[in-house]
């Protein structure tokens, strides 16, 4: 295993929710992804897979364990800086998009710099930049309710990538589509990843997991698998 | 065009600082008034509570201010140095008249500018000899000096004031209610009427008396008429003095030992435009009554505001996970619902204050008064408005931030 630069490492990451008995839904994960990769997350409802992405994603704090994005510890960050991390660092893409229907598309995907402090006129400018990406250059006066559900997904990677994040997290991102074009998302964030995006991919669905090169399998919150594929790292 | 790739735009080499999170406060502004926009009907209702509350106060302040300001200047315009000594009547209070000097004594007083004394008469006045002698319309016949019309700043309405020739004569003018009541509207067709069992010939009728409504009522004839052509003792019952503005306190305190050396405690002195000081007083109790209900309407505007805004957290949870998920603290959470507030009740404020003034604009003009728009009522409207929407902001503001952004994406 070449030794590459850790965007995110987990370390023995406990998060217990309080009740009778406490729900252990991470129970120990150590984990670690480098620039650069793209990794499946996968395991069925319940798992604990979206515990993981809310913990990486610093949206929830572990009860125990370390967990650091881009080097940083998350535990030591006051709510500002931990805000910060989430605008500079991370994209998110949800299932269910979020995006704000009154906005156009470009709006939408510059909101994913509004907590940056950058100004509007780079803000849509960037907005612009990250649409040409995902292909949606000619759509962005378009309201999200005026795009196919793939459209918008692509809208929303486009947010997320605006801020050129360390890393991008995918919760379910094909699971508001149909099959054709959810596959055509995971192929954009194949060149995505080819062009050296470190992206993960959480998900129910194995078979598109397996055409990930690398696929983590959690269970009962706790990491079953961890297998490479392909020479993904190499890339 | 080449389009970069956002992601690749990051080398291996890139640093991971954190810094913190920031957002212009104009983009908190944005996202406050863009989400307003979205639900106009909503936001409306729910700042008309406030609305009603501001515009309640504006009006209650604007039509009081007005209202005072046209009794101010109606008293500036009367004057508050027009003194009356009037009889005492009745056991132990005199017989109703004042010594017939009591003019002359009273003129010698220094800072005086007028003065004028008034008999009233025991005679009936009647439009003709075929009326009842009883039906007299609560009207009375009055001599009086020339100079009744200086000293009370009136003048007549129509036809012409007694002068030196006519005081002599069987002539009169009428007092505004008293021309109405005995249906003369004109003069100078040689109306005449009947007072005790002569006839007058009407020459003028008068403008009415703010000051001295009793002469309103009253038909006016010369001393010397009176003498002459009724008999009548001319020792006047009322005198009128129009004092010297500065001293008029001094002048008062003398007029009574003055009009009657014998008996000053039967002459009674008085200030008429006393009754209009007080009219502004009692105004100003009711302007503080209705001012604490306005005050109750914003409150309950406030409640509502407080209400809608919790509503609206629970609604938009999603929103506010995302923009947490896109980099928000809680600050910029709590600053944004805080300023949904504040936008949302300083726009009641200001519609609440254009109402308060445009119904003080409109009354004001219907009743004659000049328009007064007090500064307090605009300014104090609009800051109480943002008062009242910063305290009720304030409690959805803090839930939203405080919402777990994990909670809050769950949908």
């Amino acid at each position: 295993m070449s030794a590459g630069v850790a965007v995110l490492e987990l370390s023995d990451v406990v998060k217990e929710y309080p009740g009778h008995p406490p729900v252990r839904a991470l129970d120990g994960v150590t984990l670690r992804v480098d620039q650069g990769e793209l990794v499946g997350v996968v395991g069925p409802s319940g798992s604990g897979k979206s515990t993981l992405l809310h913990v990486v994603g610093t949206l929830d704090r572990p009860s125990s364990g370390i967990v650091r994005i881009g080097g940083n510890e998350v535990s030591a960050l006051s709510d500002r800086r931990l805000s910060a991390a989430r605008s500079r660092l991370i994209g998110f893409v949800f299932q269910q998009f979020f995006l704000v229907e009154s906005m156009s598309a470009l709006d939408n995907v510059a909101t994913g710099l509004l907590y940056t402090g950058a100004g509007p006129v780079e803000r849509r400018y960037r907005a612009f930049e990250a649409l040409s990406r995902v292909g949606l250059a000619h759509r962005i006066e378009h309201r999200p309710t005026e795009l196919s559900g793939g459209e918008q997904q692509r809208v929303a990677i486009a947010r997320a990538l605006v801020n050129r994040p360390a890393i991008i997290l995918a919760d379910e991102p094909t699971g508001n589509l149909d099959s054709h074009t959810g596959q055509a998302t995971m192929d954009l964030f194949r060149d995505l990843h080819a062009e050296g995006a470190t992206i993960v991919v959480i998900t129910h669905d194995r078979e598109l997991a397996a055409t990930l090169p690398r696929q983590v399998h959690i269970r009962d919150g706790r990491i079953e698998s961890d297998e490479r594929t392909r020479a993904a790292v190499t890339q | 065009m080449s389009v970069i790739s956002p992601a690749k735009a990051r080398g291996p080499e890139a640093s991971y600082e954190v810094g913190v999170s920031k957002v212009r406060f104009v983009e908190l502004l944005r996202a406050s008034l863009g989400s307003l926009g979205q639900r106009p009907v909503r936001t409306a209702l729910s700042a008309l509570g406030v609305t009603i509350g501001i515009a309640a106060m504006v009006a209650v302040l604007g039509l009081s201010e007005s209202s005072r300001a046209d009794l101010q200047a109606q008293i500036a315009n009367l004057g508050t140095s027009l003194l009356t000594v009037q009889a005492g009547s009745g056991f132990g209070a005199g017989d109703g008249t004042l010594p017939a000097d009591a003019s002359t004594a009273i003129s010698r007083i220094g800072p005086i500018e007028s003065v004028s004394s008034v008999v009233t008469l025991s005679d009936t006045v009647l439009r003709n000899s075929e009326v009842n002698a009883q039906a007299t319309g609560g009207l009375q016949a009055a001599a009086v000096d020339l100079s009744l019309l200086d000293t009370l700043n009136s003048s007549v309405a129509k036809g012409e004031w007694l002068n030196k020739a006519t005081a002599d004569f069987p002539v009169v003018v009428l007092g505004s209610v008293a021309a109405q009541r005995l249906g003369i509207a004109d003069v100078g067709s040689g109306q005449q009427i009947l007072i005790g069992k002569t006839w007058f010939t009407v020459v003028g009728i008068l403008k009415p008396f703010p000051l001295a409504a009793d002469l309103d009522r009253s038909a006016l004839i010369g001393m010397n008429a009176a003498a002459t052509y009724l008999s009548a003792d001319l020792n006047p019952s009322t005198v009128y003095v129009l004092a010297d503005p500065a001293y008029v306190d001094d002048v008062r305190k003398v007029l009574g030992a003055t009009a009657n050396p014998e008996h000053p405690e039967e002459a009674q002195v008085s200030r008429p435009s006393d009754a209009l000081q007080a009219q502004l007083a009692a105004d100003s109790a009711f302007t503080s009554l209705f001012l604490g209900l306005g005050a109750v309407a914003l409150l309950v505007g406030g409640v509502g505001i407080a209400n809608v805004m919790v509503i609206g957290v629970m609604e938009r949870r999603g929103e506010i996970g995302l923009r947490r998920a896109l980099g928000a603290t809680r600050r910029h959470i709590r600053g944004q619902f805080l300023l949904e507030a504040l936008a949302l009740a300083g726009l009641g404020g200001l519609v609440g204050v254009g109402l308060g003034s445009l119904v003080t604009v409109i009354y004001a003009l219907s009743q004659g008064w000049g328009v007064v728009l007090p500064a307090v009522a605009i300014v104090g409207g609009i800051v109480s408005a943002l008062v009242i929407g910063a305290v009720a902001g304030l409690y959805p503001a803090v839930r939203a931030s405080q919402l777990s952004p994990t909670e809050a994406l769950r949908s």
